[in-house]
């Protein structure tokens, strides 16, 4: 991407997509338009903050489906049982979220490249184990979330979609901004130097676990965020919905498509996965046959194979032919 | 009771290993993650199924025939999907292998439909043999029988044959394989297509006493993971032993927590395991 760059700044071109994004929902007045887009944006945000840990500090995670999970039910249980406002419930599942990710992550940090990625997904299917036989959060059956007249406070909305989405959309902005941020904060280089070489980043004196810690936590916190909210969309959660393994793997598929390590990548990857996945599951979806998945593993096959860089290295490719500067690899 | 249910769990731990020794080839020689390890089981039980619908043939006698077509997927996925990814940046062979799974659970949902099928007829069927306190299903017995000779088969021949050595060679270092003149390409696309066959081998064993559908490949990878990440990557041996131990740990534990549980455990022996040994039990 270094040559893009040159054409207009990251801020710019991250700008742009984010007006763009805030657009459309407004020019495209329809109601399955409007449920895409918000799956749009919480997909991005997830995937942008599982790239924090995996495509900044190079620490690949197969588990946050239990911290989407963990934030989903939080907010339910709260709601559900004690009529906590969501936002309450947001934030503490955040918290706990983060909690957890500290005390499971941190005993795994010693673990290098695929230990500790099927560490994480053995994590995430102990988790997932545990609120499938935990009585109290009524087990496998689930949640259903009660029905309450609209309003912020409780973050219902049923007459339409945009408050949700917009609701989505400020906090994927928010963490857009984090993830900006930390790209150019020295915790970012660190992050990058520890990927690059644990070794050699401790060789010049970053502490690879604290660091690693911090990306974790933080990674944490904002998936956990955005179950919360998926969960009060939905209004309805069960454990095989938010801790499941598909679903880790889905916030990895995207960010992977559509560049990892990247601002950009999670954004252009939810851009083309969650469209493809919603549609043609609102197309095919009724027929059980599949045709939905067929086609999005074909994609993912493709993808994987002409662009191993990820969707993003079309772009970078582009970029290059116009500045007429071949040669170098853009990263 | 306890001994009956550790026997089982042993003869399930065979079965086990057969997966995970297919998956800890792929790990430990190409340093690839295959998630579609399991849809490969999937292929090896359908092709035992369809054997048996069409022309009524005895799934154990289909093994070599499964063994084959699974074989020939193994290496045509190398041939045409891998070996475009394999030196790709960061996770881009994941994305691979994931959609390939993804395309070949659900091309098997939509061709065959996701209903569960069995096989009836087997002259295994319905056999048991009882010794003393222990009763054992002839199909689990013979399944971890051949699976038990077939791991050691793989192990034998990555290790006494000439072209095992290659195997090994271009694990250790690609780059100096090449130099001594091993044909590296060829080494990987074998190295799939054995992945395969013992994945397909194994999928005509457990066709026998498993109902047969295409989600059925999926909990069996998972499986082998933990099995392949316990045992430490690329070592065939730590891949048998920690078959054993994860046969062990699902059927004790199942027994005294609760079904539910099992796989839980399973996977809590594998994260306390590798906080004390960080690169699997037999990992260099």
């Amino acid at each position: 991407m270094v040559e893009t760059k040159k054409i207009f700044s990251q801020k710019q071109v991250l700008s742009w997509m984010c007006i763009l994004i805030a657009v459309l929902p407004l020019a495209i007045p329809n109601m399955n338009f409007h449920h895409v887009m918000i799956m749009f944006v919480i997909f991005a945000a997830l995937g942008q903050s599982w790239n924090i840990i995996t495509g900044f500090a190079g620490q690949t995670s197969f588990g946050h489906a239990a911290f989407f999970g963990i934030g989903a039910y939080t907010s339910s249980v709260l709601f559900w049982k004690y009529m906590v406002s969501p936002w309450v419930g947001m934030l503490l599942g955040a918290l706990i979220a983060m909690g957890v990710a500290v005390i499971v992550s941190y005993p795994c940090f010693q673990l290098k490249g695929h230990y500790f990625a099927i560490a994480t997904l053995a994590i995430g299917e102990i988790i997932q184990q545990i609120f499938v036989s935990w009585e109290y959060v009524e087990g496998a059956t689930g949640i259903s979330l009660p029905i309450l007249p609209e309003g912020f406070l409780q973050l219902q909305f049923h007459q339409s979609k945009l408050p949700y989405f917009y609701i989505a959309y400020v906090l994927f902005v928010l963490v857009i901004v984090v993830a900006y941020g930390i790209e150019h904060s020295k915790m970012g280089y660190y992050l990058k130097a520890i990927r690059e070489s644990q070794e050699a980043g401790e060789a010049i004196g970053i502490n690879p676990t604290r660091y690693k810690l911090f990306a974790m936590m933080i990674s944490s916190f904002m998936t956990a965020i955005f179950g919360s909210l998926y969960a009060q969309y939905i209004l309805y959660i069960d454990p095989f919905m938010v801790f499941s393994l598909p679903l880790s793997m889905k916030i990895v598929l995207l960010t992977v498509l559509g560049g990892l390590g990247t601002l950009y990548g999670p954004i252009i990857g939810a851009a083309i996965l969650i469209p493809l996945s919603e549609y043609t599951r609102i197309l095919f979806g009724g027929t059980g046959k599949g045709i939905d998945l067929i086609i999005f593993g074909l994609l993912v096959v493709l993808v994987a194979c002409y662009q191993p860089k990820g969707m993003i290295g079309l772009f970078g490719g582009w970029a290059r032919k116009g500045q007429r500067t071949g040669g170098e690899k853009g990263e | 009771m306890i001994l009956q249910i550790i026997v089982s769990g042993i003869l399930m731990g065979f079965v086990y290993s057969l997966v995970a020794v297919g998956l800890t080839l792929t790990w430990g020689v190409l340093d690839i993650i295959n998630f579609a390890h399991g849809e490969f089981l999937m292929m090896g039980m359908y092709s035992a199924f369809w054997m048996y619908s069409l022309f009524g043939m005895d799934p154990l006698l289909s093994i070599p025939f499964a063994m084959g077509i699974v074989f020939v997927m193994g290496y045509f996925t190398y041939r045409l999907i891998i070996k475009k990814v394999i030196n790709a940046p960061g996770l881009t062979a994941l994305l691979a292998t994931f959609g390939l799974s993804l395309l070949l659970r659900n091309l098997a949902q939509f061709i065959w439909s996701p209903n569960y099928r069995f096989i009836n007829q087997s002259i295994v069927m319905d056999k048991k043999i009882v010794l003393g306190s222990i009763t054992l299903g002839v199909p689990q017995m013979v399944a971890a029988i051949s699976s038990i000779v077939m791991t050691m088969a793989v192990f034998y021949f990555v290790e006494k044959t000439k072209t095992g050595r290659a195997i090994q060679a271009t694990a250790l270092d690609k780059n100096t394989a090449k130099l001594m003149g091993i044909h590296t390409e060829k080494i990987y696309a074998l190295t799939f297509g054995i992945s395969g066959a013992c994945v397909g081998i194994a999928g005509a064993l457990t066709a026998t006493f498993f109902p047969i559908h295409p989600e059925s490949g999926a909990l069996y990878s998972l499986l082998a993971f933990v099995i392949v990440a316990l045992g430490g990557f690329g070592n065939i041996k730590g891949a048998l032993y920690s078959a054993i131990i994860i046969g062990i740990t699902e059927a004790l534990g199942g027994f005294l927590f609760g079904t539910q549980f099992k796989y839980a455990l399973v996977f809590l022996i594998y994260l306390i395991v590798i906080q004390i040994k960080p690169k699997g039990l037999f990992g260099w």
